[in-house]
């Protein structure tokens, strides 16, 4: 019986390392070791046997099962490994066959600076102001400061509604600085976009309609210093840490000191080249502390509060930032163009 | 504004400062310095020549070949087809690998034969003009030893041209800003330059030598407009003799970017470059009755100015006149009656403050911005019109060519005042952020010309521009160093910020549009009113009411928009006309309804556009899947046969409840005509307010189904005029409380159909919410739909 059972184990895994298959090997299982199997079947001698030969025969025989069922194992993994192997080869793809399209839409490129911009403001604790295109003069000029003889307020430089000058299309975005001025009490924080419109005849850098940004901060205590410090973190936010500014004088009247501020050339370093027409700075925006009048006029106590505000134009700052040489490109709105952001 | 800084040095000695140095600084301060430049920066290698020997060229009847001496060991041989050169002449001489201005270079060359190293020049070769160089001739090489001004140089072959006729210089060109008139004029930058660079300023009273007489026995003026003219300042010159200024004076003028023309006319604009104060100088004798009159134009009267134009005037036009006629467009240009010519003996020179806006006007109107009234316009200094028309006079004598009569004639209707202001250090560092002593704040003004008396700031007449104490915390600022204020971030109480609820549902629709494939434009607010035809309003359309731009650019932008459809399909039609074989296009835009007031109401639009493999129900996906995005509930959509605009069988309103949203549909086909795209264009115009009121609440999580669905598709067979709508809403009425979906899958037509009838297909979703839905049930909730459909519609299974 001995011999039977070492025939059998020679046998059978001499047989399960043959088989090609899943139905081959699963054929050889129940072939040695199924109820009406041979191992069942060598088994079933085992009463013809003495009471001292069983113990060790019986382990013997459980020996042989063992084996004969983990080889079987084995080798159902390894069959079923090299079968998922050539499934997994023949459902392979091409995939430099382009996939399916899906074909989203784009953010109008001045719309992605903006977006850009209006999410550092806020980060700052800035809000998001609207306000009407079509204006009173007194707004857009008067309670900003801007004299009654002001070029600006010519016909030849605004449009007008009355012949009385006293409605017009806003030809900067300050007026909305009135709005909230007089619609909100301080701590005030706020940026506000929006279409502005002087006239200009269209050409490579002029359209009647344009965009710009204003911005404002109104508190106690506000300086000059905060205005500095923060309009920094804004162009170093913009254009990356390593920016470097610089405040240059300048005028308007709603500010008194009123200021640019310039980027170092971003190209040169600093050193002079084509893109900042080789004085190694870029002129970014304008801005300085809220005239004391403006304030007043605006029911602002200059005596107790102090602001800053700022102001630029954003097709410029989309262009720069895309490259765009071309202003016309912007309001065109030729999918070819649009499709590039 | 052009300054020479050779001129700047007699004012304020700053030769130390490198170019790149001065120009840096003197933006940092205030003045910007737009660009600079050295105005012989082209020419190199150019030297005088004494020519030694001309002789004939052999292959040619106009040619010489000089030998030149160039001050080196040897003369160099030049040929020349000049004519007006002698053996012995000083001419410019350009040497081989000269370069001239235009970007000429020079090289050894060979002309017929003969080789030549290097050219003889003309002054225009040399980039310069008849108006620069009086004495030489305009045909023919530069003689240097014509010109008596030069020779007292004593050139000597071999000496570099562009110092002999000093055009060694740097020209810096400063951007100022309209506030500071006073720095239109070289005094004025050289105070900013002192104050810069921490020099003293070196002004010049200027010491007239008369020669008798009395200014008052030959003219008199009077002033009819005092708000026009605050001020009018003249001397008078006799024994004129006209001729060439002299070298130094021409060269600040052309340096200046102005052109010499003659001795007085030069000093009236050397005066106005130096001192800012624009002069004009009258043929006395051409004054009628020596009677000046500073009054505003009649009616009917004209003028012919100095550049020969003729301008009719108006009555708002200041014009300075005789007793008869105007000679002079105030603070504009002189006129021709009155002009400076060769043989004029008496010339009167006007120093006079003329209303800034006035001047502004009139040059515009007259379409003539000059020097003088680019500076008069921004509003100039009533104090310097006696210096500058005594500096003329100066310069009169200098160049020795009149006499000028005793006294000065000042009309001044109105005292001048002086500003005055606290010094109020605390506020000023409070506004900067500093913590600036007040020595150093009075130090900075000192230098800036304020005086500082027991805490009061007297502002220099110069300054019109500071009146304020925040006005001179810019000047504390400027001085101190914009860049050394302290950069620190906001204090203060912490504010929220970021958007509105309304921005953020401006953001979803703006995502939603873009996840559908629709790019975002940008449109012009104005239009024409001709586009009211274009899209097919009626002529008594109460929308065309619109608000009108009195002096538009064009046309094209002359009315506010009150629909944002023609913008839309502008752009599609322009899109067409590029090839773009399809577009999907979204703006959120405004339009502008008229208010009683005389202001608008400005409500935002969402417009869709699109052409190219379009049909109705692509369009009406994407509005419905903004909706979804919005969660708006209660959508309905209605038939819309009426609008001119669209396709009457291919349109329809959509309504939340009882809120009109907006219209959509396929543009009609004749308007798309209008527009020449020959694609099916289709548009929709939703209005943001209503969608904003119509948006869904925050989302509630609903549980998760626990009992499986039972699917039913119900294919019906109904009359053509029944809708898919009316169908689906019979469906949810009489579906019971087990129907939870309703999805319509198709419409068919034809066989075994009757005609005249259509089959509608539906896929219906029953689901019980506690247990496992029965056959019985469904069957049971179907019955019912099909019994209601049959008494609504007439619908039948099929």
């Amino acid at each position: 019986m001995k011999e039977l059972l070492r025939e059998l184990r020679e046998r059978s895994l001499a047989a399960i390392s043959g088989a090609d298959s899943a139905e081959v090997l699963e054929g050889l299982r129940v072939q040695f070791l199924g109820k009406k199997g041979e191992l069942t079947a060598v088994l079933k001698q085992m009463g013809k046997l003495s009471p001292e030969e069983r113990p060790a025969m019986g382990q013997l025989a459980n020996e042989v099962r063992a084996a004969l069922e983990r080889t079987i194992d084995e080798k159902r993994a390894a069959l079923a490994d090299a079968a998922l192997r050539l499934r997994l080869e023949s459902e392979a793809v091409d995939v430099t066959i382009p996939g399916e399209a899906h074909r989203m839409g784009h953010r109008h490129p001045m719309y992605v600076v903006l977006d850009e911009i209006k999410d550092i403001f806020i980060g700052m604790g800035f809000e998001v102001v609207e306000d009407r295109e079509v204006e009173l003069a007194e707004y857009n000029f008067d309670k900003l400061n801007e004299q009654p003889n002001h070029p600006a307020r010519e016909w030849t430089d605004t449009f007008y509604f009355t012949e009385d000058s006293s409605i017009l299309l806003r030809t900067q975005t300050s007026p909305m600085q009135i709005h909230v001025m007089e619609r909100q009490k301080p701590p005030i924080r706020m940026v506000a976009p929006g279409r502005v419109y002087r006239k200009d005849e269209v050409d490579a850098t002029h359209s009647p309609m344009f965009h710009q940004v204003e911005g404002m901060v109104i508190d106690k205590n506000v300086t000059m210093a905060d205005l500095k410090g923060t309009l920094d973190q804004v162009a170093k936010r913009l254009y990356g840490a390593d920016t470097v500014t610089r405040f240059r004088p300048h005028h308007f009247p709603f500010t008194e000191p009123s200021c640019e501020m310039d980027i170092q050339c971003y190209k040169c370093k600093g050193k002079g080249c084509p893109t900042c027409k080789g004085e190694g700075w870029i002129e970014l925006l304008g801005a300085g502390m809220i005239h004391p009048k403006v304030l007043r006029m605006s029911g602002i106590d200059p005596d107790v509060y102090s602001g800053w505000a700022f102001g630029f134009g954003l097709e410029r700052m989309a262009m720069a930032r895309f490259k765009i040489s071309d202003l016309r490109l912007i309001f065109e709105n030729d999918v070819r163009f649009l499709e590039q952001f | 504004m052009l300054l020479s800084r050779n001129w700047l040095n007699e004012f304020v000695d700053v030769r130390d400062v490198p170019d790149h140095e001065f120009c840096e600084a003197m933006t940092i301060s205030g003045s910007k310095v737009e660009t600079w430049a050295d105005p012989a920066a082209e020419i190199s290698k150019v030297v005088v020549g004494r020519i030694m020997e001309m002789v004939r060229h052999e292959n040619s009847d106009h040619m010489w070949v000089c030998q030149v001496d160039v001050g080196q060991a040897q003369p160099v041989q030049i040929v020349t087809g000049a004519q007006n050169q002698k053996v012995g002449d000083l001419v410019p001489v350009a040497l081989a690998g000269a370069t001239l201005p235009g970007g000429h270079r020079i090289e050894d060359g060979v002309l017929r034969g003969v080789p030549s190293h290097g050219m003889c020049c003309s002054y225009q070769e040399l980039g310069m003009t008849d108006h620069d160089w009086p004495y030489s001739v305009v045909n023919g090489l530069f003689i240097l030893n014509s010109d008596p001004e030069l020779m007292a140089a004593d050139p000597q072959p071999g000496d570099d041209i562009p110092t002999l006729l000093r055009l060694r210089d740097t020209v810096v060109e400063f951007e100022i800003t309209p506030n500071r008139p006073d720095c239109l004029s070289v005094i004025g930058l050289a105070r900013e330059a002192a104050a810069t660079f921490d020099k003293p300023l070196m002004l010049h009273t200027p010491e007239v030598k008369t020669c008798g007489g009395d200014i008052n026995d030959y003219a008199k003026i009077t002033i009819d407009d005092a708000t026009l003219c605050p001020r009018y300042t003249a001397r008078l010159v006799k024994n004129v003799k006209i001729g060439p200024s002299p070298l130094w004076m021409r060269e600040r003028i052309r340096a200046s970017g102005m052109r010499p023309i003659n001795n007085v006319v030069d000093i009236t604009n050397y005066v106005m470059l130096e001192y800012g104060q624009p002069m004009h100088a009258f043929d006395f004798s051409c004054v009628d009755g020596g009677h000046i009159v500073v009054r505003t134009a009649r009616a009917g009267e004209s003028i012919q100015t100095l550049d020969g134009k003729d301008h009719a005037l108006t009555e708002n036009m200041l014009c300075i006149c005789d007793e008869q006629k105007p000679v002079c467009v105030a603070g504009v240009m002189g006129g021709a009656n009155s002009e400076i010519v060769g043989d004029t003996a008496m010339v009167l020179f006007e120093s006079a403050n003329f209303n800034g806006t006035s001047v502004r006007r009139t040059a515009t109107a007259l379409g003539m911005r000059t020097d003088a009234s680019g500076r008069f316009e921004k509003g100039l200094d009533p104090q310097n019109t006696v210096k500058a028309v005594d500096r003329a006079c100066e310069l009169i004598a200098l160049l020795g060519c009149g006499e000028v009569v005793d006294g000065v004639i000042d009309v001044l209707p109105a005292p001048l005042t002086e500003t005055t202001l606290k010094l109020e250090p605390e506020k000023v560092n409070g506004l900067l952020g500093t913590d600036l002593p007040e020595n150093e704040m009075r130090a900075i003004l000192e230098k800036l010309g304020f005086a500082i008396e027991d805490g009061v700031i007297r502002v220099p007449s110069w300054r019109g521009d500071v009146e304020h104490y925040s006005d001179v915390a810019e000047e504390v600022a400027r001085f101190h160093g914009y860049n050394n204020i302290p950069s620190t971030l906001m204090r203060g109480d912490t504010t929220c910020g970021g958007y509105s609820e309304e921005q953020l549902v401006e953001n979803r629709v703006g995502e939603a549009c873009r996840a559908l494939g629709y790019d975002e434009i940008i449109t012009y607010s104005f239009i024409s009113p001709s586009y009211y035809d274009k899209i097919g309003w009626a002529k008594d359309d109460p929308r065309r009411d619109s608000l009108k731009i009195l002096n538009p650019l064009g046309e094209d932008t002359s009315i506010m928009r009150t629909t944002i459809l023609p913008s839309m399909l502008e752009i599609m039609a322009r899109n067409y006309a590029l090839r773009n074989a399809s577009v999907r296009l979204y703006e959120l835009g405004r339009i502008y309804n008229k208010r009683p007031d005389g202001l608008a109401d400005e409500p935002k639009i969402l417009s869709l556009g699109a052409y190219g493999g379009m049909d109705f129900y692509r369009l009406k996906g994407a509005v419905e899947a903004v909706l979804r995005a919005l969660r708006i509930e209660n959508v309905r959509y209605e038939a819309e046969r009426e609008n001119p605009s669209y396709h009457p069988g291919r349109c329809a309103k959509v309504w939340a409840g009882e809120t009109l949203l907006g219209v959509l549909g396929q543009i009609h086909p004749l308007i798309a005509k209008n527009y020449g795209v020959e694609p099916e264009m289709y548009c929709a115009e939703l209005s943001f307010d209503a969608l904003l009121a119509a948006r869904g609440a925050t989302p509630v999580y609903k549980p998760l189904p626990r009992y499986p669905a039972v699917t039913r598709d119900l294919s019906l067979v109904c009359a053509e005029a029944v809708t898919v709508g009316e169908l689906e809403a019979a469906i949810r009425d009489c579906g019971g409380q087990y129907l939870e979906a309703v999805e319509f899958v198709e419409v068919y037509r034809g066989a075994p159909i009757l005609p005249g009838k259509k089959s509608v297909t539906f896929s219906l979703r029953l689901r019980a919410e506690d247990q496992t839905l029965t056959v019985d049930h469904a069957d049971e909730a179907m019955a019912g739909i099909l019994r209601g459909l049959e008494e609504r519609h007439g619908a039948v299974i099929r």
